[in-house]
């Protein structure tokens, strides 16, 4: 037993380490287009990997993804923009004076997106997870909406359906990758502990769960909170990639995209968000062409904007019916090496 | 005494399922519930356990009422239960199954865990050893990282019994624990629950269909039939007191 | 604000509450009978929207025909998605199902995006829908009578259904318990086809109605209105028929209503559906004709 757990240790490291130094490596040498990708690729990560924790460990299924990535936009643009700049932009009406004077550093304003997503996550959890229900995709769902919806009625703040633009472009592979490595490493370091463990015991058996004293309110809140919170840096994050944001941005194709990155990757596995990630943002480069006109064995058909989303839904639905547990089921990176010890299934 | 049912009366609806029950366990014995099926058994085990109120009278544990206390409340208090249909966590090995049992237990907090602070390694470490001890005392240390639903039903049973003693209970109480044993299974497990019993400073309430089980086992036992109490004392009047033979009839297995 | 205005406004608050109770019922059903929130029953009445504009504008028919076009239609299509996408994974994990659902929603809604293309088509309502009547002092369309007038009829068969055949029973005997009713003999697989059946004609009604009152019809048309929708059936009290057209007139009318008080107000208009549903799961979770089933999961 003492002995693995030191080999595990340095297994970590070198990972943390071999992603380190690619983040180095890609800052220097890869073009523009490939470091967006990957910008893109880090920052998914860090929401694919928190959206596991409530819908995959947890098992609650919830579509919260879009609104409180908004939510993290929003708080982190103007916190970001400068005074100048919102003054300039505002063209609906004026913002608040209090508007004005928002102003962070960059740290600071992704925590404080992360904080306020998290404490929004907290109110509707409390009516949410007090009910026996499955009430809570459907309360998500219209949370996403209605964050839409406040962000377009209230333009003295938020410059409404215009978007906030200039943005300053703090974020970067090393700020991308280096939260997405935070991201990673204290979500499997929640699961591997005893608030995990109460998460995955709501997930297989709620009842036996309180039957063994867990406060299954108390890890369902927690498992949504942290979501929350990631959600929100990762829309700061986002925010300051983008430089310039929108209501329509953060839409339901959003949380749709981190739902099927979870499923393919396996709902519960934190390595299998990872490689989901992966997958389905390289992949929706490559697919981008099955929205332009095609040429199919000499046939030009015309273009068909939205073909790319029919595929990404009967992809869901297929893994669905065919290969639900995705690629990794609920097993981490570890589990695969542990294949021959314990004696396989 | 350490358990006292007192007048309660559960109504679902229009049907009446336990009327006007009263009954009281005294510390370390082994007492049975039984009765011929739809009697009120398991219903009374989830008054107890709180997943249902009573819609008349209380539950007394230690002289403290367990009114309006949630289910895992009531299990800090020390009440902990197991399954008729064995229902352990089916992602999770054993380990990790009978961890759950003390993570309530376990000293540290959300913050202490992601950052994995010294308290979160010796507190994890500490609930780990002790685990592993429960598991060793019903030989079922070996299995430790196996998945838990992997393992024959005899084991499993085991691992779910090590689980509810994970939460130090003072107070056991065991659904038909023998249900789809065979008869030297069942004399195992009865052995097995008269010494933890013992090792651990327990008392013991169980739901049973098995007769022979509940004559080896049990100090004192309730009959139930249709919600009302029929008979109170020792197994071996129970088996002749008419009443308890009419309602039966021929419902016991007394092979 | 004057007498006839207010009475206009009670008249398309009715109007509009009786078109999400329509889709209200077909969620309570399902809800009832499977557990399962079919995220697709939004998008099931933007089919029959346009089936329906496909009947007049494409076929030609006459309305009538158009809508028994749209009812056939739709139902199908419930019926064969339960089949293929939700009857496979009965006994797999609740979450998987939901997963699913949100996959079939999100196929209709871009397939009919991808060969529809995204622009509203212009409904085109039969002339004597639009014609104005006069009613206690009131003029306006017939379409505006007919609606709850319809969905009135509508929702007196579906109860006589449900209470006074032996198909009802069974439908409302699986609500309560699914193993009961495999014992009694009765497929239980053929009864929730059935209820898929009876949901999807009904929202196809609802989507004929929207079609018409908007008038057009676009892929997205069931998003918002299959939400508030469900809110409604939760805030009516789920598994409840009377529950889900309650639900539906409450937030039909605070929609409508509030928003001729309040023209401030207007952009909030589609959060009133969700701003109920958090107040019913915060003081009565069981909805408001909804009865508390203390079922024993132990």
């Amino acid at each position: 037993m003492e002995i693995s757990i030191k080999k595990d240790q340095w297994i970590n490291l070198a990972i943390v380490a071999t992603a380190l130094w690619f983040i180095w490596f890609a800052s220097g040498h890869f073009d523009e287009y490939t470091i967006r990708i990957l910008n893109n690729i880090a920052i998914f990560i860090i929401l694919a990997v928190s959206y596991n924790l409530i819908n995959g460990v947890t098992g609650q299924f919830s579509l919260e993804p879009n609104g409180f990535v908004a939510v993290g936009a929003y708080v982190t643009a103007l916190l970001l923009v400068t005074p100048e700049a919102k003054m300039y932009q505002y063209a609906i009406v004026d913002p608040y004076p209090f508007v004005l004077t928002l102003h962070a550093n960059f740290v600071t304003a992704l925590l404080l997106a992360g904080f306020f997503s998290a404490l929004l996550a907290f109110t509707l959890a409390a009516p949410v997870f007090r009910v026996r229900g499955d009430y809570l995709a459907i309360v998500t769902l219209g949370f996403g909406f209605i964050i839409k919806i406040l962000a377009i009625n209230n333009p003295e703040v938020t410059n409404g359906s215009l978007g906030m633009n200039d943005i300053p472009e703090f974020s970067n592979l090393y700020w991308t990758g280096g939260i997405a490595i935070i991201a990673v490493i204290s979500v499997l370091n929640i699961v591997n502990s005893k608030f995990g463990r109460a998460m995955k015991a709501v997930r297989d058996d709620e009842d036996a769960a309180t039957a063994m004293g867990v406060n299954t309110f108390k890890a369902k809140t927690l498992a949504f909170c942290t979501s929350a919170f990631f959600e929100g840096v990762g829309g700061g994050l986002l925010a300051a990639l983008l430089t310039s944001i929108s209501p329509d941005l953060f839409d339901f194709f959003f949380t749709f995209q981190l739902l099927i990155i979870i499923v393919l990757g396996g709902l519960g596995s934190t390595t299998g968000a990872i490689i989901g990630t992966v997958l389905v943002i390289g992949g929706s480069e490559w697919m981008r062409f099955l929205d332009e006109p095609m040429n199919i064995f000499g046939h030009e058909t015309t273009a068909m904007p939205g073909m790319r989303m029919v595929v990404f839904s009967l992809l869901l639905i297929l893994i669905m019916l065919f290969a639900r547990e995705g690629i990794m089921g609920k097993r981490e990176l570890r589990d695969l090496f542990k294949f021959g010890k314990k004696g396989g299934k | 005494m350490i358990l006292k049912i007192d007048n309660v009366t559960k109504n679902f609806g229009g049907v009446t399922a336990i009327k006007e029950t009263s009954f009281s366990v005294q510390p370390k014995e082994i007492f049975g519930l039984i009765g011929p099926n739809g009697a009120g058994k398991t219903t009374m085990f989830n008054i107890i356990t709180g997943n249902y109120e009573p819609t008349k009278g209380q539950v007394l544990f230690r002289n403290e009422s367990l009114t309006g206390l949630k289910p895992h409340q009531i299990v800090r208090k020390g009440i902990a239960r197991t399954f008729q249909n064995i229902r352990l966590f089916s992602s999770m090995s054993v380990l990790d199954n009978v961890l759950i049992g003390f993570d309530f237990q376990a000293r540290y907090s959300f913050f202490e865990s992601i950052v994995r602070f010294p308290r979160f390694i010796s507190e994890e470490k500490r609930i780990k050893n002790r685990s592993m001890e429960i598991l060793d005392y019903f030989g079922m240390s070996k299995f430790a990282h196996e998945k838990a639903t992997d393992l024959s039903y005899g084991q499993q049973r085991k691992v779910e019994i090590a689980r509810a003693l994970a939460t130090n209970p003072e107070l056991l109480l065991l659904d038909e624990p023998a249900a789809g044993m065979n008869p030297s299974e069942t004399e195992e497990l009865g052995q097995i629950i008269k010494k933890a019993r013992n090792d651990f400073d327990l008392t013991v309430l169980l739901i049973e269909h098995d007769m022979k089980f509940v004559n080896q086992l049990c100090d004192k036992v309730l009959v139930l039939d249709y919600g009302k109490t029929i008979f109170e004392g020792t197994p071996s009047d129970a088996i002749q007191d008419k009443e308890v033979i009419t309602a039966y009839l021929g419902d016991f297995h007394n092979d | 604000m004057d007498v006839t205005i207010f009475m206009q406004q009670m008249v398309n608050g009715f109007s509009l509450g009786s078109m999400y109770a329509l889709i209200a019922i077909g969620y309570t059903m399902v809800y009832g009978v499977l557990r399962l929130i079919n995220f697709a029953h939004g998008d099931i009445m933007m089919v029959g929207g346009f089936l329906g504009y496909f009947g007049i504008a494409v076929l030609g028919l006459p309305f009538g025909a158009a809508v028994l076009l749209s009812i056939a239609g739709s139902a199908a299509l419930g019926m064969i998605s339960d089949k293929i996408a939700y009857r496979p994974l009965r006994s797999a994990p609740k979450i998987s199902l939901l997963i699913t659902a949100i996959g079939v929603s999100f196929f209709l809604e871009n397939a009919f995006n991808v060969f529809f293309g995204g622009i509203p088509r212009a409904f085109p309502v039969p002339p004597y829908m639009e014609e104005m009547v006069e009613l206690f002092g009131l003029t306006m369309p017939v379409s505006a009578i007919l609606v709850p007038v319809i969905t009135a009829v509508l929702l007196v068969v579906i109860l006589w259904v449900l209470f006074k055949t032996k198909y009802g029973m069974a439908i409302r005997a699986l609500a309560f318990d699914v193993g009961t009713v495999n014992l009694m003999g009765i497929d239980a697989n053929r009864i929730i086809t059935m209820v898929f059946g009876i949901g999807s004609a009904l929202a196809a009604v609802g989507g004929i109605f929207w079609a018409v009152n908007y008038p057009s019809v676009e892929p997205m048309m069931g998003v918002l209105v299959g939400l508030k929708a469900f809110a409604a059936a939760v805030v009516g009290g789920i598994g409840s028929v009377g529950g889900a057209v309650l639900g539906g007139l409450i937030i039909g009318f605070t929609e409508v209503v509030v928003v001729a008080f309040f023209p401030e107000l207007g952009g909030y208009k589609d959060a009133f559906a969700f701003i109920f549903l958090i107040l019913i799961l915060l003081f009565k979770p069981t909805g408001i004709l909804g009865i508390d089933f203390e079922k024993s999961r132990f």
